[in-house]
């Protein structure tokens, strides 16, 4: 068990280095200006801003200078767009918001897809499967950017508890969580339907019908641990993806959550934000798949030896 | 996992029985103004932003001279200064300001002359490290360009009373330096194969035999002994006697043809010219804030006298900008250094003082920013609001959608799509208000065919304005008939209009013998669906009328901005909202070089009307003037003028003396909640 946690997070670290490497040359190719502005600015203006951000130090200075701040000093640098505001602020005060958003997200969406993916195996080919595959489809297709305004029209505005937008109130959280968790809800019911037809074709499960197990025993002591295989191995990463934050869920609901930053940040070419948002993203991504790991060789003996 | 459902349940109707009133009701309880601002602020120090909404919150905490008048543009009430106490000598040149003594910032301290006086040096000092990219708004004060550009000759001979020879005649010698002979420019040429445009550009410096070598230049520049006397003549006098570093000044000593004089100075006076300025090298380059004696100085702590370059009879109008505001001097000296810059630690949320009717409550980046009532400021009672929460709602139609919602007072705009929605619904909330600005084509009359005026008009005259306004923006938009737009008292020529005949006339006159001969164009535009709906009328009338099919190009904001500045572009839709109420804020944007010029084209014809206009004082004579500048460009045509800007937004009734303002830059002050 040790020895795979401590792979995992060797491969975490190895990945994490890869990608901000990569991402630190990659935005400094793009094409424009992190200083372009409406008003222009004089060469001795642009030699200015990159002086004061160090952009005119040679690249592999810059680099070193990078990974020693944040090793070092934990420090990620200033945004170069929000002026005076440290990364690892804009990281630390928009991350939570997005982790509320995104737990609530996927609550629901593990409440609502994995019964629905469980209806549909158990009656495999009838009318409730096809019903339960329809709805999960429709979940796959309809993207946030028009549920989440049919939802503030339809809810938010005739209900005057319900705000339409903003992160104010409790209840804020409840249509961008709708809205977010019908995509995951959608990949949940399908991989449960999935993984329990598998499952229920199994010679053990015959076995415990014949010696005369309960149907609901059988599903809930027998079947649905390795069932849910297939979805647990999913939650891992899209576990981390939630709760990042999604920029259009945020944009149509002005949650000030970090899934913002990730466009800002390109759009504003932002290199210290974008690099912030990746290493931490890297991370996150990294913890998620071993979490997911070990959830999985907890339900399924069978991969505890591997 | 099934006892998952109760928790839900519970939490939701935990949710339902709280808060059931609206955002709009507790707020006008409380008295608080909720904004929609379109974006985070990327600052609040006056002196480093650039934007509409920054100013919107800077506005709202720091007050000028004199403010705005809430309902009547091209006036101002008092502000720092008493408006009716106000002097000015007859030619607008000198003007004086009485302080009130009761105006404090928001800890106490009185707001003083000698802040005004370090605000205007702070704004344009010429430390090179100092970002500030409206600097030029304090042009207006005399020497101020000069202290700001480091006009070593203007500030070391010129302002010198006794210097053997008067400024006006002395700045005819090269001190600002040439950047169209950079001789990176004209890497890997040889000086032989210029064509005669790129030659008329050395005539001045050179002399019959000289030929400059650029690849020696472009490799060799920093070694002058290597160099040969062309090529030293090439670089010296693309730099400019006021940006020469010490080895060039001594060098410049023994071989003054080096640079471009003019026939009326003297030997002597060159040499007196080099030494003072390389005497200024030598003492370790001091600050010139005092030579360059910039017309702003304290007579006293409540008297504030300004000595402008020229006559400015529309002063105050340029004195409402923020440019012209007071920044704190005792709290930015305590965090930092005049010019420090980076991340003005004096404008963190516990450190900001300001001197207007609200102060800064809470900034929570990204969500929200809150300003309160500020009960230092000399008019605290006459203020009504006692806050302004603004949001910084990037999505607009998720803003509609909130004002709908009754969360906030006022929406930053309506997007043009939801606008037939809102004349429906929101008709009493809905305003459509004319905006100083315009929105236009810019072209690179760099390269063929917009090298061609008759090209450029014929585009112009092809572009069906009115449908534009009515059947795209739907925003109550007028067509511009040229790129300044009308007000006061200013007449503008009105030489472009709509006329399909006349552009297909003059494309048969520019030469181009049939459209498919006519060179690929693309018209770059930004990534917004409004701008990619207009780029493509666009398109379609070009081709409708004029038989050429453009390509679209949309860009990113940054790359969309970057590839105007390095003429990489054929053309482009732009738009300039005018800082202040005169002709001269959409005119100066089109001098020789100008940072947001970018079409390269030039007219000394011009740019002579507007030095004339600067000496003018007779208002009348002086916008006539104006006029006829206007008339002079819109007869190159550099750039198509497409509409004129309107403002569309949606605003509560029960807010009360927002009134309609061509710059909307409404005073916070006098804006009030009526709770009735």
């Amino acid at each position: 068990m040790l020895r795979i946690i401590l792979s995992r997070l060797l491969q975490t670290l190895v990945v994490v280095f890869l990608l901000v490497t990569f991402t630190f040359f990659a935005i400094r190719m793009m094409p424009g200006n992190p200083f372009a502005d409406v008003k222009a600015l004089t060469e001795e203006n642009k030699a200015a801003m990159e002086r004061l951000y160090g952009l005119d130090k040679p690249l592999h200075i810059q680099y070193a200078n990078y990974w020693k701040n944040v090793l070092l000093e934990g420090d990620f640098g200033d945004s170069f767009s929000m002026k005076g505001r440290k990364v690892s602020t804009l990281i630390s005060e928009s991350f939570p918001i997005s982790l509320k958003l995104g737990l609530f997200s996927l609550i629901l969406a593990m409440s609502l897809g994995i019964p629905l993916g469980i209806i549909a195996a158990l009656f495999h080919n009838k009318w409730q499967d096809y019903t339960a595959m329809i709805i999960a489809m429709a979940g796959i297709c309809i993207v946030t950017f028009v549920l989440g305004p049919i939802f503030q029209l339809s809810f938010a505005k005739p209900l005057s508890w319900l705000n339409v937008a903003g992160w104010s109130r409790p209840s804020d959280v409840i249509l961008p969580a709708i809205t977010l968790c019908f995509g995951v809800a959608a990949y949940l019911a399908r991989l449960t339907r999935g993984g329990m037809l598998d499952v229920l074709s199994q010679d053990y499960i015959r076995s415990a019908k014949a010696k005369g197990v309960s149907q609901l025993n059988i599903i809930t002591k027998h079947a649905l641990r390795p069932a849910l295989v297939p979805a647990v191995t999913f939650l891992g990463p899209a576990f981390a993806a939630i709760i990042t934050g999604s920029f259009v869920v945020e944009s149509i609901f002005l949650i000030p959550g970090m899934g913002q930053y990730f466009v800002l940040g390109i759009q504003n070419q932002d290199y210290t934000l974008v690099l912030g948002l990746v290493l931490f993203y890297g991370i996150l991504m990294g913890i998620a798949n071993l979490m997911s790991d070990l959830a999985l060789i907890f339900m399924d003996p069978k991969l505890r030896n591997s | 996992m099934i006892r998952i459902i109760p928790l839900l349940a519970t939490t939701t109707l935990a949710f339902v029985s709280c808060e059931r009133r609206s955002d709009i009701e507790i707020a006008n309880e409380e008295n608080i103004l909720i904004v929609g601002n379109s974006n985070e602020p990327k600052g609040l120090d006056p002196h480093l932003v650039s934007g509409v909404l920054e100013s919107n919150i800077i506005r709202a905490l720091f007050e000028g001279l004199v403010v705005d008048h809430p309902s009547k543009d091209s006036d101002s009430v008092d502000g720092v200064a008493f408006k009716d106490q106000i002097e000015h000598s007859e030619d607008f040149t000198e003007w004086t300001f009485y302080l009130n003594p009761e105006a404090k910032w928001s800890d106490g301290v009185t707001v003083t002359a000698h802040d005004f006086v370090f605000s205007y040096k702070r704004l344009l000092s010429p430390d090179p490290n100092w970002p500030a990219k409206y600097a030029e708004m304090l042009y207006f004060l005399k020497n101020g360009e000069a202290y700001h550009r480091s006009k070593l000759g203007h500030i070391l001979c010129g302002n010198d009373p006794n210097f053997p020879l008067v400024w006006e005649t002395l700045k005819e010698a090269n001190f600002e330096g040439d950047s169209k002979i950079k001789p990176q420019k004209f890497k890997n040429k040889k000086f032989s194969e210029l064509n005669e445009q790129e030659l008329k550009k050395f005539s001045p410096y050179l002399t019959g035999e000289d030929t400059p070598d650029f690849d020696e230049l472009n490799s060799k520049g920093s070694d002058l002994e290597a160099l040969s006397t062309a090529n030293k003549k090439v670089l010296f006098n693309s730099i400019g006697l006021d940006k020469l570093n010490r080895k060039q000044l001594l060098h410049l000593k023994d071989n003054l043809s080096l640079i471009k004089w003019s026939d009326n100075i003297t030997t002597e006076v060159k040499q007196l010219v080099i030494a003072r300025i390389l005497s200024h090298h030598d003492s370790g380059k001091p600050k010139l804030w005092d030579k360059a004696q910039v017309g702003v100085s304290a007579i006293n702590d409540s008297t504030l006298r300004l000595k402008l370059r020229g006559p400015t009879p529309y002063l105050l109008e340029v004195a409402k900008h923020y440019t012209w505001y007071p920044v704190p001097k005792h709290i930015i000296l305590k965090h930092g250094e005049i010019n420090t810059a980076y991340s003005s630690p004096w404008t963190k949320p516990e450190n900001i003082i300001s001197n207007g009717p609200f102060k800064l409550k809470s900034w929570r980046t990204n969500h929200l920013l809150e300003v309160e009532r500020n009960p230092h400021y000399w008019d605290a009672e006459e203020v009504k609001l006692d806050g302004i929460r603004y949001l910084p709602i990037r999505n607009y139609y998720t803003e509609t959608r909130m004002f709908g919602d009754e969360q906030l007072h006022l929406t930053y705009t309506v997007p043009s799509e939801l606008i037939p929605l809102a004349k429906e619904k929101y008709a009493a909330e809905l305003r459509q208000e004319s905006y100083i600005g315009t929105r236009y084509l810019r072209v690179n009359t760099l390269n063929s065919p917009f090298d061609n005026p008759k090209v450029r008009r014929a585009f112009a005259l092809a572009i069906d304005q009115k449908s534009i306004c009515e059947k795209i923006l739907q925003g109550g938009q007028e067509p511009a008939s040229g790129i300044v737009p009308p007000f006061g008292d200013y007449k503008p020529p009105g030489l472009i209009k709509f006329d399909p005949e006349k552009a297909k006339a003059l494309l048969q006159e520019s030469g181009y013998a049939s459209t498919s001969s006519f060179p690929d164009i693309d018209l770059l535009t930004t990534n917004s669906d409004s701008g990619l709906r207009e780029a493509e009328a666009l398109q379609a009338m070009w081709q409708k009328h004029l038989g050429i099919k453009v390509r679209i190009q949309q860009r990113e904001w940054s790359t969309y901005l970057q590839n105007q500045y390095d003429f990489n572009y054929d053309i482009a839709v732009a738009g300039w909202i005018g800082d202040y109420l005169d002709p001269t804020t959409f005119l100066e944007l089109w001098v020789t070089d100008g940072g947001n010029n970018n079409t390269a084209w030039s007219s000394k014809t011009f740019e002579d009307l507007l030095r004339k206009a600067e000496k003018t004082s007779d208002i009348t004579t002086r916008m006539s003037i104006l006029s006829e500048a206007e008339e002079t460009m819109m007869n190159d045509i550099p750039v198509l003028p497409i509409y004129w800007y309107t403002t569309n937004y949606l605003i509560r009734p029960e807010v009360k003396n927002w009134n309609p303002l061509l710059l909307n830059n409404h005073p916070f002050k006098f804006i009030e909640i009526d709770k009735n």
